[in-house]
Protein backbone atom coordinates (compact mmCIF):
# COMPACT_ATOMS: atom_id res chain seq x y z
CA UNK A 1 0.00 0.00 0.00
CA UNK A 2 2.44 2.21 0.80
CA UNK A 3 4.35 1.31 -2.59
CA UNK A 4 1.01 2.54 -4.49
CA UNK A 5 0.81 5.57 -2.61
CA UNK A 6 4.71 6.54 -3.24
CA UNK A 7 4.29 5.71 -6.95
CA UNK A 8 0.86 8.05 -6.76
CA UNK A 9 2.49 11.06 -4.97
CA UNK A 10 5.57 10.63 -7.35
CA UNK A 11 3.34 10.79 -10.31
CA UNK A 12 1.29 13.60 -8.95
CA UNK A 13 4.31 15.12 -8.17
CA UNK A 14 5.89 14.54 -11.76
CA UNK A 15 2.76 16.07 -13.71
CA UNK A 16 2.79 19.05 -11.71
CA UNK A 17 6.33 19.48 -12.50
CA UNK A 18 5.85 18.67 -15.99
CA UNK A 19 2.75 21.56 -16.26
CA UNK A 20 4.53 24.09 -13.90
CA UNK A 21 7.04 24.70 -16.46
CA UNK A 22 6.21 27.78 -18.96
CA UNK A 23 6.86 26.85 -22.26
CA UNK A 24 9.60 28.51 -23.34
CA UNK A 25 8.74 30.35 -26.63
CA UNK A 26 10.72 29.31 -29.86
CA UNK A 27 12.42 32.72 -31.04
CA UNK A 28 14.11 31.42 -34.10
CA UNK A 29 10.96 31.99 -35.70
CA UNK A 30 10.96 35.61 -34.81
CA UNK A 31 8.03 37.58 -36.39
CA UNK A 32 8.45 41.63 -37.39
CA UNK A 33 6.15 43.70 -35.45
CA UNK A 34 4.40 45.88 -38.39
CA UNK A 35 4.34 49.94 -38.06
CA UNK A 36 2.10 50.36 -34.85
CA UNK A 37 0.71 53.55 -33.19
CA UNK A 38 2.88 54.73 -30.42
CA UNK A 39 1.85 58.12 -28.61
CA UNK A 40 0.17 61.47 -30.11
CA UNK A 41 1.59 64.32 -28.05
CA UNK A 42 -0.31 67.83 -28.18
CA UNK A 43 1.81 71.22 -27.09
CA UNK A 44 -0.05 74.14 -27.07
CA UNK A 45 1.27 77.94 -26.37
CA UNK A 46 0.07 81.33 -25.50
CA UNK A 47 2.88 83.69 -25.47
CA UNK A 48 2.60 88.14 -24.86
CA UNK A 49 4.92 90.13 -25.30
CA UNK A 50 5.58 94.86 -24.53
CA UNK A 51 8.48 96.44 -25.76
CA UNK A 52 9.59 99.79 -27.11
CA UNK A 53 12.58 98.88 -29.24
CA UNK A 54 10.31 97.79 -32.96
CA UNK A 55 13.00 96.53 -35.72
CA UNK A 56 10.67 98.05 -38.19
CA UNK A 57 10.48 101.74 -37.22
CA UNK A 58 14.43 101.33 -36.60
CA UNK A 59 14.52 100.76 -32.59
CA UNK A 60 11.61 102.84 -31.10
CA UNK A 61 7.97 101.92 -30.89
CA UNK A 62 5.55 99.20 -30.12
CA UNK A 63 6.70 95.91 -29.57
CA UNK A 64 2.97 94.19 -28.56
CA UNK A 65 3.15 90.92 -29.82
CA UNK A 66 0.86 87.56 -29.48
CA UNK A 67 1.51 83.89 -30.51
CA UNK A 68 -1.21 81.08 -30.42
CA UNK A 69 0.99 78.11 -30.95
CA UNK A 70 -0.09 74.65 -31.70
CA UNK A 71 1.63 71.53 -32.23
CA UNK A 72 0.45 67.61 -32.42
CA UNK A 73 3.04 64.76 -33.37
CA UNK A 74 1.74 60.89 -33.83
CA UNK A 75 4.74 58.57 -33.80
CA UNK A 76 4.32 55.25 -34.78
CA UNK A 77 6.45 52.43 -33.96
CA UNK A 78 7.66 49.02 -35.65
CA UNK A 79 10.57 45.97 -34.84
CA UNK A 80 12.26 44.62 -37.90
CA UNK A 81 13.44 41.29 -38.63
CA UNK A 82 16.92 42.27 -36.94
CA UNK A 83 14.78 43.17 -33.89
CA UNK A 84 15.93 47.21 -34.31
CA UNK A 85 13.18 49.11 -33.10
CA UNK A 86 12.11 52.00 -36.30
CA UNK A 87 10.17 55.02 -34.88
CA UNK A 88 8.11 57.48 -37.42
CA UNK A 89 6.99 60.69 -36.11
CA UNK A 90 4.72 62.85 -37.66
CA UNK A 91 4.29 66.48 -37.05
CA UNK A 92 2.27 69.46 -37.73
CA UNK A 93 2.29 72.81 -36.44
CA UNK A 94 -0.07 76.13 -36.78
CA UNK A 95 1.20 79.62 -35.25
CA UNK A 96 -1.09 82.28 -35.35
CA UNK A 97 0.48 85.46 -34.36
CA UNK A 98 -0.28 89.18 -33.77
CA UNK A 99 2.40 91.90 -34.21
CA UNK A 100 1.36 95.86 -33.80
CA UNK A 101 4.89 96.40 -35.40
CA UNK A 102 3.82 95.27 -38.53
CA UNK A 103 1.42 97.97 -39.44
CA UNK A 104 4.03 100.18 -39.24
CA UNK A 105 5.75 98.63 -42.36
CA UNK A 106 3.78 101.28 -43.96
CA UNK A 107 5.41 104.96 -42.89
CA UNK A 108 2.07 105.98 -41.63
CA UNK A 109 1.26 103.39 -39.70
CA UNK A 110 -1.69 101.88 -42.35
CA UNK A 111 -0.64 98.38 -43.34
CA UNK A 112 -3.45 96.08 -42.99
CA UNK A 113 -1.57 93.38 -42.44
CA UNK A 114 -1.21 92.92 -38.38
CA UNK A 115 -1.30 89.06 -38.30
CA UNK A 116 0.35 86.18 -39.83
CA UNK A 117 -0.12 82.22 -39.95
CA UNK A 118 2.78 80.07 -40.01
CA UNK A 119 2.28 76.21 -40.84
CA UNK A 120 5.39 73.77 -40.00
CA UNK A 121 4.79 70.25 -41.04
CA UNK A 122 7.59 67.61 -39.84
CA UNK A 123 8.48 64.20 -40.51
CA UNK A 124 10.47 62.62 -38.69
CA UNK A 125 12.39 58.81 -38.40
CA UNK A 126 14.92 56.73 -36.88
CA UNK A 127 16.40 53.28 -36.70
CA UNK A 128 17.83 52.05 -33.02
CA UNK A 129 19.77 48.60 -32.60
CA UNK A 130 19.65 48.23 -28.80
CA UNK A 131 22.19 44.86 -28.91
CA UNK A 132 24.77 47.15 -30.89
CA UNK A 133 24.00 49.98 -28.87
CA UNK A 134 23.45 52.43 -32.09
CA UNK A 135 21.00 54.61 -33.86
CA UNK A 136 20.59 56.39 -37.49
CA UNK A 137 18.42 58.81 -38.00
CA UNK A 138 16.80 61.47 -40.29
CA UNK A 139 14.18 64.31 -41.03
CA UNK A 140 12.57 66.70 -43.24
CA UNK A 141 11.05 69.91 -42.58
CA UNK A 142 8.81 72.78 -43.97
CA UNK A 143 7.94 76.02 -42.56
CA UNK A 144 5.49 78.64 -44.21
CA UNK A 145 4.47 81.96 -43.72
CA UNK A 146 3.68 85.17 -45.69
CA UNK A 147 6.88 86.39 -45.97
CA UNK A 148 8.95 83.55 -44.90
CA UNK A 149 9.73 80.10 -46.57
CA UNK A 150 11.83 77.33 -45.07
CA UNK A 151 13.19 73.81 -45.97
CA UNK A 152 14.81 71.84 -43.80
CA UNK A 153 16.55 68.02 -43.47
CA UNK A 154 18.78 66.11 -41.58
CA UNK A 155 20.58 63.23 -40.64
CA UNK A 156 21.86 61.75 -37.10
CA UNK A 157 23.67 58.63 -35.93
CA UNK A 158 24.44 57.45 -32.37
CA UNK A 159 26.36 55.18 -30.67
CA UNK A 160 26.54 53.64 -26.52
CA UNK A 161 29.86 53.36 -25.39
CA UNK A 162 30.76 50.62 -23.42
CA UNK A 163 30.87 52.71 -19.98
CA UNK A 164 27.35 54.29 -20.30
CA UNK A 165 27.94 57.24 -22.63
CA UNK A 166 26.46 57.78 -25.73
CA UNK A 167 28.21 59.72 -28.66
CA UNK A 168 25.34 61.38 -30.80
CA UNK A 169 26.32 63.77 -34.30
CA UNK A 170 23.60 65.51 -36.52
CA UNK A 171 24.27 67.18 -39.94
CA UNK A 172 21.26 69.59 -40.83
CA UNK A 173 20.36 72.30 -43.41
CA UNK A 174 17.84 74.87 -43.61
CA UNK A 175 17.12 76.24 -47.08
CA UNK A 176 14.81 79.51 -47.02
CA UNK A 177 13.32 82.21 -48.55
CA UNK A 178 12.60 85.67 -47.32
CA UNK A 179 9.74 87.80 -48.87
CA UNK A 180 11.13 91.38 -49.64
CA UNK A 181 8.65 92.95 -48.40
CA UNK A 182 9.85 96.64 -48.15
CA UNK A 183 9.03 99.49 -45.98
CA UNK A 184 6.27 101.53 -48.05
CA UNK A 185 8.89 104.64 -48.76
CA UNK A 186 11.41 102.11 -50.27
CA UNK A 187 8.61 100.85 -52.22
CA UNK A 188 9.28 101.54 -56.38
CA UNK A 189 6.69 103.72 -57.84
CA UNK A 190 4.10 101.57 -59.16
CA UNK A 191 5.12 98.52 -57.19
CA UNK A 192 1.39 98.53 -56.31
CA UNK A 193 -1.60 97.93 -58.63
CA UNK A 194 -5.63 98.50 -58.06
CA UNK A 195 -7.56 95.28 -57.75
CA UNK A 196 -10.83 94.43 -58.95
CA UNK A 197 -12.66 95.94 -55.68
CA UNK A 198 -9.97 99.11 -55.93
CA UNK A 199 -7.48 97.82 -53.15
CA UNK A 200 -4.60 97.88 -53.60
CA UNK A 201 -2.08 94.76 -54.56
CA UNK A 202 1.41 94.11 -54.97
CA UNK A 203 1.63 91.57 -57.47
CA UNK A 204 5.73 90.04 -56.79
CA UNK A 205 7.63 91.19 -53.81
CA UNK A 206 10.23 88.95 -55.35
CA UNK A 207 12.64 87.13 -52.54
CA UNK A 208 15.88 86.45 -51.40
CA UNK A 209 17.53 83.23 -50.18
CA UNK A 210 19.24 82.40 -46.96
CA UNK A 211 20.55 78.71 -45.74
CA UNK A 212 21.95 77.32 -42.84
CA UNK A 213 24.33 74.17 -42.45
CA UNK A 214 24.84 72.67 -38.95
CA UNK A 215 26.93 70.30 -37.31
CA UNK A 216 25.42 69.11 -33.86
CA UNK A 217 27.91 66.64 -31.48
CA UNK A 218 26.92 65.65 -28.18
CA UNK A 219 28.52 63.24 -25.93
CA UNK A 220 26.27 61.94 -22.62
CA UNK A 221 27.42 59.99 -19.69
CA UNK A 222 26.36 58.46 -16.79
CA UNK A 223 28.70 59.42 -13.90
CA UNK A 224 26.71 57.16 -11.34
CA UNK A 225 23.95 56.08 -10.03
CA UNK A 226 22.70 59.52 -9.76
CA UNK A 227 24.26 61.74 -11.56
CA UNK A 228 24.41 62.21 -15.55
CA UNK A 229 25.56 65.04 -18.10
CA UNK A 230 25.83 65.66 -21.70
CA UNK A 231 27.94 68.04 -23.26
CA UNK A 232 26.48 69.71 -26.67
CA UNK A 233 28.65 71.53 -29.61
CA UNK A 234 27.20 72.83 -32.20
CA UNK A 235 28.98 74.65 -35.66
CA UNK A 236 26.43 76.89 -37.34
CA UNK A 237 27.11 78.75 -40.46
CA UNK A 238 24.90 81.04 -42.41
CA UNK A 239 25.11 82.24 -46.23
CA UNK A 240 22.61 85.29 -48.07
CA UNK A 241 20.32 87.52 -46.77
CA UNK A 242 20.52 87.50 -42.83
CA UNK A 243 18.51 90.61 -42.14
CA UNK A 244 14.73 91.05 -42.48
CA UNK A 245 14.28 93.88 -45.78
CA UNK A 246 11.27 95.63 -43.24
CA UNK A 247 13.83 96.59 -40.14
CA UNK A 248 14.30 100.22 -40.52
CA UNK A 249 17.82 102.05 -39.49
CA UNK A 250 17.30 105.87 -38.65
CA UNK A 251 21.02 107.49 -38.96
CA UNK A 252 22.55 110.11 -37.27
CA UNK A 253 21.45 112.73 -39.70
CA UNK A 254 18.20 111.67 -39.52
CA UNK A 255 17.90 109.64 -42.80
CA UNK A 256 16.34 106.23 -42.74
CA UNK A 257 17.15 103.28 -44.68
CA UNK A 258 17.01 99.36 -44.24
CA UNK A 259 19.12 97.58 -42.18
CA UNK A 260 22.52 95.91 -43.53
CA UNK A 261 23.82 93.08 -42.65
CA UNK A 262 27.01 90.25 -43.73
CA UNK A 263 26.12 87.83 -46.15
CA UNK A 264 27.77 85.29 -43.85
CA UNK A 265 27.61 84.30 -39.58
CA UNK A 266 29.50 81.52 -38.17
CA UNK A 267 27.97 80.79 -34.54
CA UNK A 268 29.60 78.28 -32.24
CA UNK A 269 27.43 77.61 -28.55
CA UNK A 270 28.89 74.90 -26.67
CA UNK A 271 26.69 73.50 -23.43
CA UNK A 272 26.50 71.27 -20.39
CA UNK A 273 24.14 70.13 -18.96
CA UNK A 274 24.29 67.79 -15.60
CA UNK A 275 20.83 66.23 -13.72
CA UNK A 276 21.28 65.44 -10.38
CA UNK A 277 18.61 63.24 -8.50
CA UNK A 278 18.78 64.08 -4.83
CA UNK A 279 17.33 61.97 -2.67
CA UNK A 280 14.12 60.62 -3.21
CA UNK A 281 11.97 63.75 -4.50
CA UNK A 282 14.46 66.42 -5.60
CA UNK A 283 15.80 66.67 -8.91
CA UNK A 284 18.05 69.15 -9.90
CA UNK A 285 18.36 69.98 -13.82
CA UNK A 286 21.24 72.73 -14.67
CA UNK A 287 22.35 73.75 -17.84
CA UNK A 288 25.09 76.32 -19.31
CA UNK A 289 25.57 77.47 -22.52
CA UNK A 290 28.53 79.89 -23.74
CA UNK A 291 27.86 81.00 -27.25
CA UNK A 292 30.23 83.51 -29.92
CA UNK A 293 29.78 84.23 -33.60
CA UNK A 294 31.87 85.97 -36.05
CA UNK A 295 29.48 89.04 -35.57
CA UNK A 296 30.85 89.72 -32.10
CA UNK A 297 27.67 88.80 -30.22
CA UNK A 298 29.34 86.46 -27.31
CA UNK A 299 26.69 85.17 -24.65
CA UNK A 300 26.49 83.51 -21.35
CA UNK A 301 23.21 81.28 -20.31
CA UNK A 302 22.88 79.26 -16.95
CA UNK A 303 19.62 77.53 -15.80
CA UNK A 304 18.88 75.54 -12.53
CA UNK A 305 15.46 73.50 -12.53
CA UNK A 306 14.41 71.79 -8.91
CA UNK A 307 11.95 69.25 -9.45
CA UNK A 308 10.10 68.61 -6.68
CA UNK A 309 8.08 65.36 -6.68
CA UNK A 310 5.34 65.39 -4.57
CA UNK A 311 4.42 61.58 -5.30
CA UNK A 312 6.29 59.43 -8.22
CA UNK A 313 3.97 60.42 -10.96
CA UNK A 314 3.01 64.41 -9.43
CA UNK A 315 5.89 66.81 -9.74
CA UNK A 316 6.13 70.90 -9.47
CA UNK A 317 9.04 72.41 -11.00
CA UNK A 318 9.98 75.85 -10.59
CA UNK A 319 13.25 77.13 -12.42
CA UNK A 320 15.55 79.91 -13.60
CA UNK A 321 17.33 81.35 -16.61
CA UNK A 322 20.09 83.89 -16.80
CA UNK A 323 21.13 85.15 -20.29
CA UNK A 324 23.36 87.97 -20.89
CA UNK A 325 24.79 88.58 -24.28
CA UNK A 326 27.38 91.72 -25.70
CA UNK A 327 26.25 93.40 -28.80
CA UNK A 328 26.78 92.58 -32.47
CA UNK A 329 29.37 95.20 -33.96
CA UNK A 330 26.87 95.92 -36.17
CA UNK A 331 24.24 97.87 -34.08
CA UNK A 332 23.40 100.87 -32.87
CA UNK A 333 20.12 102.31 -31.70
CA UNK A 334 17.66 104.81 -33.38
CA UNK A 335 19.41 107.68 -35.33
CA UNK A 336 22.86 106.42 -34.08
CA UNK A 337 24.36 104.97 -36.95
CA UNK A 338 26.85 107.28 -39.24
CA UNK A 339 25.75 107.00 -42.90
CA UNK A 340 29.69 106.07 -43.83
CA UNK A 341 28.74 102.39 -41.42
CA UNK A 342 29.31 99.22 -43.81
CA UNK A 343 26.68 97.45 -42.21
CA UNK A 344 23.85 98.85 -40.17
CA UNK A 345 20.80 97.27 -38.10
CA UNK A 346 18.89 98.90 -35.16
CA UNK A 347 17.47 95.43 -34.06
CA UNK A 348 17.43 94.85 -30.40
CA UNK A 349 17.84 91.15 -30.36
CA UNK A 350 21.55 92.04 -31.91
CA UNK A 351 21.84 94.84 -29.13
CA UNK A 352 23.92 94.62 -25.16
CA UNK A 353 21.35 92.99 -22.67
CA UNK A 354 20.81 90.43 -20.43
CA UNK A 355 17.44 88.70 -19.41
CA UNK A 356 16.49 86.58 -16.39
CA UNK A 357 13.39 83.98 -17.49
CA UNK A 358 11.74 82.15 -14.20
CA UNK A 359 8.72 80.28 -13.66
CA UNK A 360 7.27 76.97 -12.68
CA UNK A 361 5.93 73.81 -14.42
CA UNK A 362 3.60 70.74 -13.15
CA UNK A 363 3.76 67.67 -14.34
CA UNK A 364 1.05 64.63 -13.78
CA UNK A 365 1.77 60.75 -14.96
CA UNK A 366 0.08 57.81 -13.33
CA UNK A 367 1.16 54.87 -14.26
CA UNK A 368 -2.58 53.98 -15.14
CA UNK A 369 -2.96 57.30 -16.97
CA UNK A 370 -5.15 60.72 -15.60
CA UNK A 371 -8.18 59.18 -14.55
CA UNK A 372 -7.53 55.78 -16.43
CA UNK A 373 -7.85 57.16 -19.63
CA UNK A 374 -5.02 57.14 -22.59
CA UNK A 375 -4.16 60.40 -21.07
CA UNK A 376 -0.77 59.30 -19.54
CA UNK A 377 0.73 62.97 -19.24
CA UNK A 378 -0.23 66.35 -18.60
CA UNK A 379 2.23 69.10 -18.03
CA UNK A 380 1.74 72.72 -17.53
CA UNK A 381 4.47 75.56 -17.59
CA UNK A 382 4.29 79.35 -17.09
CA UNK A 383 7.31 81.82 -17.59
CA UNK A 384 7.73 85.31 -16.93
CA UNK A 385 10.52 86.72 -19.23
CA UNK A 386 12.16 90.52 -18.84
CA UNK A 387 15.09 91.86 -20.56
CA UNK A 388 17.31 95.43 -19.78
CA UNK A 389 16.09 96.79 -23.33
CA UNK A 390 12.52 96.80 -21.08
CA UNK A 391 11.27 93.77 -23.00
CA UNK A 392 8.54 91.67 -21.18
CA UNK A 393 6.81 88.82 -22.11
CA UNK A 394 4.80 86.08 -21.00
CA UNK A 395 4.43 81.91 -22.05
CA UNK A 396 2.34 79.59 -21.00
CA UNK A 397 2.33 76.36 -22.47
CA UNK A 398 0.58 72.47 -22.38
CA UNK A 399 1.59 69.37 -23.27
CA UNK A 400 -0.66 66.34 -23.51
CA UNK A 401 0.27 63.06 -23.81
CA UNK A 402 -1.67 60.58 -25.10
CA UNK A 403 -1.14 56.55 -25.60
CA UNK B 1 36.76 85.33 -27.09
CA UNK B 2 38.46 86.60 -23.81
CA UNK B 3 36.46 83.73 -22.29
CA UNK B 4 36.63 81.10 -24.14
CA UNK B 5 38.94 79.68 -21.43
CA UNK B 6 36.09 79.34 -19.32
CA UNK B 7 34.44 76.78 -21.63
CA UNK B 8 37.73 74.92 -21.90
CA UNK B 9 38.02 74.42 -18.14
CA UNK B 10 34.01 73.42 -18.07
CA UNK B 11 34.95 71.00 -20.85
CA UNK B 12 38.23 69.81 -18.89
CA UNK B 13 35.81 69.20 -16.02
CA UNK B 14 33.68 67.07 -17.65
CA UNK B 15 36.54 64.92 -19.35
CA UNK B 16 38.26 64.72 -15.74
CA UNK B 17 35.28 63.16 -14.51
CA UNK B 18 34.59 60.51 -17.10
CA UNK B 19 37.85 58.31 -15.36
CA UNK B 20 35.58 58.86 -11.94
CA UNK B 21 32.57 57.54 -13.48
CA UNK B 22 31.11 54.12 -11.20
CA UNK B 23 30.13 51.28 -13.19
CA UNK B 24 26.26 51.61 -13.41
CA UNK B 25 24.15 47.99 -13.73
CA UNK B 26 20.57 48.23 -16.14
CA UNK B 27 18.99 47.78 -12.67
CA UNK B 28 20.39 50.69 -10.72
CA UNK B 29 19.40 52.90 -13.26
CA UNK B 30 15.62 53.49 -11.87
CA UNK B 31 16.57 57.30 -10.94
CA UNK B 32 18.40 57.94 -13.94
CA UNK B 33 15.57 56.51 -15.92
CA UNK B 34 13.55 58.66 -14.53
CA UNK B 35 11.56 61.13 -17.12
CA UNK B 36 12.34 64.08 -15.39
CA UNK B 37 15.95 63.20 -15.50
CA UNK B 38 16.05 63.72 -19.35
CA UNK B 39 19.31 65.08 -20.68
CA UNK B 40 16.93 66.95 -23.36
CA UNK B 41 14.97 69.49 -23.45
CA UNK B 42 10.99 69.25 -22.33
CA UNK B 43 8.30 69.18 -25.16
CA UNK B 44 6.55 71.83 -23.36
CA UNK B 45 9.78 73.87 -23.55
CA UNK B 46 9.36 73.99 -26.84
CA UNK B 47 7.71 77.62 -27.89
CA UNK B 48 10.08 79.37 -25.15
CA UNK B 49 13.18 78.23 -26.78
CA UNK B 50 11.81 79.51 -29.93
CA UNK B 51 10.73 83.13 -28.49
CA UNK B 52 14.02 83.21 -26.81
CA UNK B 53 16.22 82.55 -30.26
CA UNK B 54 14.12 85.57 -31.88
CA UNK B 55 14.51 88.00 -28.76
CA UNK B 56 18.01 86.81 -28.33
CA UNK B 57 21.29 87.33 -30.89
CA UNK B 58 21.89 83.57 -30.00
CA UNK B 59 21.13 80.26 -30.28
CA UNK B 60 21.77 76.03 -30.29
CA UNK B 61 23.81 73.87 -28.09
CA UNK B 62 20.33 73.09 -26.50
CA UNK B 63 19.51 69.86 -29.04
CA UNK B 64 16.87 72.10 -30.73
CA UNK B 65 16.76 73.50 -34.15
CA UNK B 66 19.17 75.90 -35.30
CA UNK B 67 17.83 77.38 -38.51
CA UNK B 68 14.41 77.46 -40.57
CA UNK B 69 13.15 80.46 -38.45
CA UNK B 70 10.36 82.60 -38.82
CA UNK B 71 10.29 86.17 -40.40
CA UNK B 72 9.81 88.00 -37.35
CA UNK B 73 8.85 91.48 -36.24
Amino acid sequence: MKKICLTVVGLFLLFVHAFSQTQTPDTSAYKPRKLRFDEVELVSSYYTQNGDHSAIRGGIGDEHVTDLANGVEVKFVAWDAKQRKNSLTAGMGVDHHTAASQAWISKTGASRRTDGLRLYPTVDWSRENQQKGSSIGAGVYYSNEFNYHSYGLDINAGQKTRNNGEFGVKLSAYLDQVTMILPSEFEPAGAYRTGRNGELRHPDYGSSGRQTYTASFSFSQIIDTRLQGILLLDLVEQHGYLGLPFHRVYFADGADSIEKLPSNRFKLPIGLRVNYFLGDALILRSYYRYYTDSWGISSHTASLETTVKITPFYSVTPFYRYYAQTAARYFSPYETHAATDTYYTSNYALASFHSSFFGAGVRLAPPKGIFDTHLKTLEIRYGHYTQTTDLVSDVISLDLQFR
Amino acid sequence: MKRIPMVSIGVALFAAILPACAPVKEYQKNRLNDSEMSLSNRKVEKNELNFQSYREGSAGANGGKTGGGCGCN
